[in-house]
């Protein structure tokens, strides 16, 4: 099929998180000519970067609610694809811990609520059984809820995988293309102004993120609006990992899910998030404060956090609203369909997400054709889970000795369809300057591979100005 | 026979080599990550080195090389990742050609050192490029003539941070400042005057770095002062100095760690908690300059030369107390001649410095105690007859 280059897209997607990204391959691999639109310089800058990279099982969602559905299909979803495109799955279950007898009586209440979202196998485990499985923890724990569905995953490698599935089937990557406004002309065509020029589609697709009502007022005033919420995480050392199997979660408030303890798929602890209300949608700070106390709350959960060391700490903001769940719509009138509100439950349900947009289409807008799910790409590896590059003959050298990432990785970040964008990319394909070290060791080699592809990074010395 | 296997060829380890192979020792092997030899001082472009073991002034790169040339003899394994270390030093290591498990006669742990990144002091702010470490600025200036800012802020007073001035000025770079919480310098004076008339650079004390600021690359620092916040316009954050030793291979592994020197427990034979395994060098400590990282190199190589050495259930303990930071070896042994033990203060402080043996004093001298100095204190040979434990106190 030949189109005239300046033919509008059936699709434009705009913010390339992990939803757009979802979004962006189910429309794609559905035959249409999509656009995915990202502000940043690469895909994932913005909520998507920073979360608790947790495949959940909905467990604790609010049953019959938009969320809870979408979680347990993008989640159903994710594993079904993720071994065929080289994905990891760390099957850890989770432990809602109850410390306290407030969080004792608590307890049933959360069971009931797991069975409530069709969780079925959540089921209570007594302290002994506790302390077998984690004998870490410190000797307040009472008791727990054994949640055996719930999972890590890549956060990274996960989203990049859905885009290079979109582009492989006809879709277009647009980096540095932040939408700016947008109208819709007499024949109904959204034309778009974007910062890397003028995109014209059928139907917008608001991926938007922290940027959704700012975005939805292109297409009307937006009847949500992102109260952005803070969460702060702390990683530590991969000497950690041992410490906890599960994920230890903590009986929730009202306000919070309350602080995490999980293993990570690159072989790590983290702990977190905190739960901060804030104005700003752009910068995700860390304080010492609430680093701090991370650490002092992760340390009364396992004691033996006291002699682990740091390896970094971040920042994410999540796009919540003044609403408790998805705010997903359709609307036909103005060509547009509306995916906000995802707060910290997008990875989980990204592919639950695509599919109901697609749902969504064939109700309002036309038939698509029967779905098939694409043979790969097979990502490359970043986890601990399975082999690594290091591992294998004729690896040539280790550029960072800390996560182990040989050059050749880095070297492959910046080639294919969708190379790393800006230096975030690079970590967030690769690895490399994550480790404990962060960069003490390996700045300067990364750097000469990377400098030729982001040349903002460093200069010559003695070069021009 | 075996090989005898020492882990980083850094100056502890190239010096230790040196020393096995003139010791008669035939086979011994150097496994060193990096594609060359040398370790850090391969990166560190001024002068200042070889001085207690060459007695010359060199930059940091003629001593590597000077280094690598007198431990041939050795076979030096490039782009070799000791990924385990096991009981008895058995070693699983990843090789350009693939995974191999060593079984050596003996293990000298060489590791080296790295300073506390950003990350792990907490410092807050957003995550921009541009924050790098005194290592790494080095490194990038003098083996990749790469620039990563112009016009960074310096944290930390230590020695080192003021190598990192120095490297600026090899670059071109001009510092805007360089912060220190404590209210004088960590180094010795004058640094400070070193870096405000001949650098140019303000050294502002008492002031506490809060944020780093900046969306892709840094464009500014939340400073504090008195209560008072402010902000100073730069473009990078070099973090100086907080060294620890790397010693992550051992967490978890077969051997004591000594959480106040974040380095393997040792002997005064250099010898680890497990009888086939040495270290020395900055692995075992905080940072000393490579001269007494050399020496302890030479040392333990010596050690590792004799037929016999006292078993390890005759060690007695020696602990750190009072204003101290840390004591090593944190072993020694009654017959073993007179042994040197070294120590940091942790903040200034003149006072006592008290060997205690089972609590009565065997050793005391007044001392004027720096956290940048390093103290010493030799056991006469023969002091230790019926001790069980021993105690270095900083009072």
């Amino acid at each position: 099929m030949t189109l005239p280059s300046d033919a509008p897209y059936d699709i434009a997607v705009i913010g390339a998180g992990v939803v757009g990204c979802a979004v962006f391959r189910d429309f794609s691999l559905s035959g249409l000519r999509v656009a995915l639109l990202e502000r940043g310089a690469d895909i994932l800058s913005g909520a998507s970067k920073a979360n608790s990279a947790l495949l959940h099982t909905g467990f604790d969602a609010v049953p019959g609610s938009l969320e809870s559905r979408l979680m347990q299909e993008g989640a159903a979803r994710y594993r079904q694809i993720h071994a065929g495109m080289g994905l990891p799955l760390l099957p850890t279950g989770a432990v809602v811990v109850a410390w306290n007898e407030a969080d004792a009586a608590a307890l049933p209440g959360i069971l009931q609520r797991g069975h409530a979202n069709g969780v079925q196998d959540v089921r209570p485990m007594g302290v002994e059984e506790l302390r077998a499985r984690e004998p870490h923890l410190a000797p307040e724990a009472r008791g727990a809820v054994w949640v055996p569905g719930e999972s890590v995953i890549d956060a990274w490698s996960a989203p990049l995988g859905y885009a290079l599935q979109g582009i492989a089937a006809g879709g277009r990557v647009l980096r540095n293309a932040g939408v700016r406004g947008g109208t819709r002309d007499a024949a109904g065509i959204w034309r778009l102004d974007t910062a890397a020029g003028p995109v014209a589609a059928r139907i917008v697709v608001n991926c938007a993120g922290n940027q959704g009502d700012i975005i939805e007022a292109i297409a009307r005033p937006s009847p949500f609006e992102i109260r952005p919420r803070k969460g702060q995480f702390v990683v530590l050392d991969k000497t950690a990992y041992r410490l906890a199997t599960a994920i230890i979660l903590p009986v929730p408030n009202e306000r919070t899910k309350g602080v995490v303890i999980s293993r990570t798929a690159f072989g790590n602890l983290l702990v977190g998030p905190t739960a901060e209300e804030q104005p700003d949608r752009e910068r995700a700070a860390t304080d010492t404060a609430a680093l701090e106390s991370l650490l002092a709350q992760g340390r009364r959960m396992i004691p033996a956090l006291a002699q682990e060391t740091v390896t970094t700490a971040y920042a994410g903001l999540r796009p919540a609203t003044q609403f408790k769940d998805y705010q997903i719509e359709a609307l036909p009138r103005e060509g547009w369909i509306s995916i906000g509100g995802i707060r910290s439950t997008g990875l989980t349900a990204a592919l639950g997400i695509s599919a109901h947009a697609r749902r969504l289409y064939e109700a309002h807008f036309a038939a698509l054709p029967a779905f098939e799910e694409p043979e790969g790409p097979v990502m490359p590896n970043l986890t601990e889970e399975l082999p690594r590059l290091w591992q294998q003959p004729g690896r040539e050298e280790i550029i960072c000795h800390c996560e182990m990432v040989t050059r050749r990785e880095i070297e492959a970040a910046f080639q294919g369809p969708l190379p790393a964008g800006d230096l975030g990319g690079l970590k967030r394909r690769s690895r490399c300057m994550m480790g404990r070290c962060q960069g003490f060791y390996c700045s300067r080699r990364v750097m000469e591979i990377a400098a030729p592809h982001l040349p903002d990074l460093v200069a010559p010395i003695g070069g021009a100005r | 026979m075996a090989p005898t296997v020492i882990i980083g060829a850094g100056p502890a380890g190239l010096t230790a080599a040196r020393a096995l192979i003139a010791g008669g020792v035939t086979d011994v092997t150097i496994l060193e990550r990096n594609p060359e030899a040398g370790g850090l001082p391969r990166f560190c472009g001024h002068l200042g080195w070889g001085f207690f073991d060459y007695h010359r002034i060199w930059s940091g790169p003629r001593y590597a090389r000077r280094l690598v040339e007198d431990a041939r003899g050795a076979t030096i394994r490039t782009n070799v990742s000791v990924t385990a270390l096991g009981p008895g030093g058995v070693l699983e290591i990843s090789t350009p050609q693939g995974r191999e498990t060593l079984t050596p006669r003996a293990v000298l742990l060489a590791a080296g050192i790295r300073e506390t990144s950003r990350a792990a002091r907490l410092i807050g702010g957003t995550r921009p490029w541009g924050v790098v470490s005194t290592g790494a600025f080095q490194e990038m200036v003098y083996a990749g003539g790469q620039m990563p800012f112009r016009r960074p802020v310096v944290i930390g007073t230590e020695l080192v941070s003021f190598s990192a001035l120095l490297t600026a000025r090899h670059a071109g770079i001009r510092p805007v400042a360089m912060i220190e919480e404590a209210a004088r310098i960590t180094a010795r004076r004058p640094g400070d005057l070193f870096a405000r008339h001949l650098l140019g650079v303000p050294v502002l004390t008492r002031t506490r770095l809060v944020s780093i600021e900046g969306t892709s690359r840094v464009d500014g620092v939340i400073v504090e002062e008195n209560g008072v916040e402010r902000r100073i316009d730069c473009d990078g954050v070099i973090v100086t100095g907080r060294f620890a030793p790397e010693a992550a291979l051992l967490r978890g592994g077969p051997l004591a760690l000594d959480p106040a020197t974040g380095g393997p427990q040792i002997d005064c034979f250099y010898r680890t908690s497990d009888p086939a395994i040495f270290a020395a060098g900055n692995v075992l400590r905080p940072v000393e300059h490579s001269g007494q990282a050399a020496a302890e190199g030479a040392a333990a190589a010596a050690a590792m030369l004799r037929d016999h050495l006292p078993a390890p259930a005759e060690a007695i303990p020696v602990t750190p107390a009072g204003a101290l930071r840390y004591a090593y070896p944190q072993h020694v042994f009654r017959d073993a001649g007179a042994i040197t033990l070294y120590a940091r203060a942790s903040q200034a402080h003149r006072g006592t410095l008290r060997l205690k043996a089972d609590g009565h004093t065997l050793v005391e001298r007044r001392i004027d105690a720096l956290p940048e100095r390093r103290i010493t204190l030799t056991i006469p040979e023969g002091a230790l007859t019926q001790t069980g434990r021993l105690e270095l106190e900083l009072a």
